[in-house]
């Protein structure tokens, strides 16, 4: 393994900590402020990362406006945006409503899921695309 | 989704085995979505996907074998580490998000949605048949 991608695995160890941590957090703040019924936890850590990872790839992106080294475009999105967010969870958490009787609610998580993390993949992608345009039509 | 109550806990020592769990994790799928990826080509996002997937069945093992609604301490810090920790960051939505508005923005429309179905089919049916045949071999806590 050479030194540089031996960075790069670091990095995305590091960031996955960070992340899987905050998503932690998130769930319990969730847990606490919305109550158990619903996987808001999972759910709101997989829609922030999913905006974010869109929004730090277009930033990033070789002529993008941020300049960032490897290592620390994959902390990022390898790292941080990889660990913040899950789909195990998600799977169980589907498989649990099921197995309560609420497939109703199961069906609505998915469908809810799979709406709202494309939603905001493309929302932060556009975001990050409409940045990196403003810095072209500066003077 | 009451079941999975017991198990948000906060803690110190807690938030230290979610880190180590979300490091290996991590490690995990970084290795493993690399090795898919060039062993397949970087046309369609297998490498996510075998992540995904493998990381569904393991959470549904893992389910049967540390019934969620247990709360004891050790049940709990094992499913802190293994649980929260490694399958929840060695499985990812982020980069499922990214590679399927990839495919779009290349007028991959199919295949975009063949990612979506397929991954939502296979982690779910991973997940069930984890928690089946884990139970099963267990005396059947399902």
């Amino acid at each position: 393994m050479t030194s540089r991608s031996g960075r790069i695995y670091l990095a995305v160890a590091l960031g996955s900590a960070l992340g899987a941590v905050t998503r932690h957090l998130v769930s319990v703040v969730a847990l606490v402020s919305l109550g158990p019924a619903f996987a808001w936890g999972t759910l709101s850590a997989n829609v922030l990362g999913s905006w974010l990872i869109g929004l730090y790839a277009a930033l990033t992106e070789p002529d993008g406006r941020l300049m960032a080294r490897p290592a620390t475009r994959q902390f990022v999105l390898g790292g941080f945006c990889g660990g913040f967010t899950t789909f195990s969870i998600f799977s169980l958490e589907t498989l649990l409503l099921f197995g309560e009787g609420r497939s109703g609610v199961a069906l609505l998580y998915v469908a809810v899921s799979l709406a709202a993390w494309l939603v905001a993949v493309w929302a932060g992608h556009a975001t990050g695309m409409r940045l990196n345009r403003l810095r072209r039509s500066d003077p | 989704m009451d079941g999975l109550v017991p198990m948000v806990r906060l803690s110190p020592a807690l938030l230290l085995v979610i880190a180590l769990g979300g490091f290996v994790g991590g490690l995990a799928r970084y290795w493993l979505s690399g090795v898919v990826g060039r062993a397949v080509g970087e046309t369609f996002p297998w490498g996510t996907m075998a992540v995904n997937v493998s990381g569904a069945l393991c959470i549904g093992v893992l389910a049967a074998l540390l019934p969620p609604g247990d709360g004891q301490g050790l049940t709990v810090s094992l499913w802190a580490a293994l649980v929260v920790g490694v399958l929840g960051s060695y499985t990812t939505v982020s980069s499922f998000s990214l590679q399927t508005l990839a495919l779009l923005r290349e007028g991959e429309r199919r295949r975009a949605a063949a990612n979506v179905i397929l991954s939502v089919a296979l982690c779910l049916g991973a997940a069930a048949l984890g928690y089946a045949s884990a139970g099963a071999l267990t005396g059947g806590v399902a």
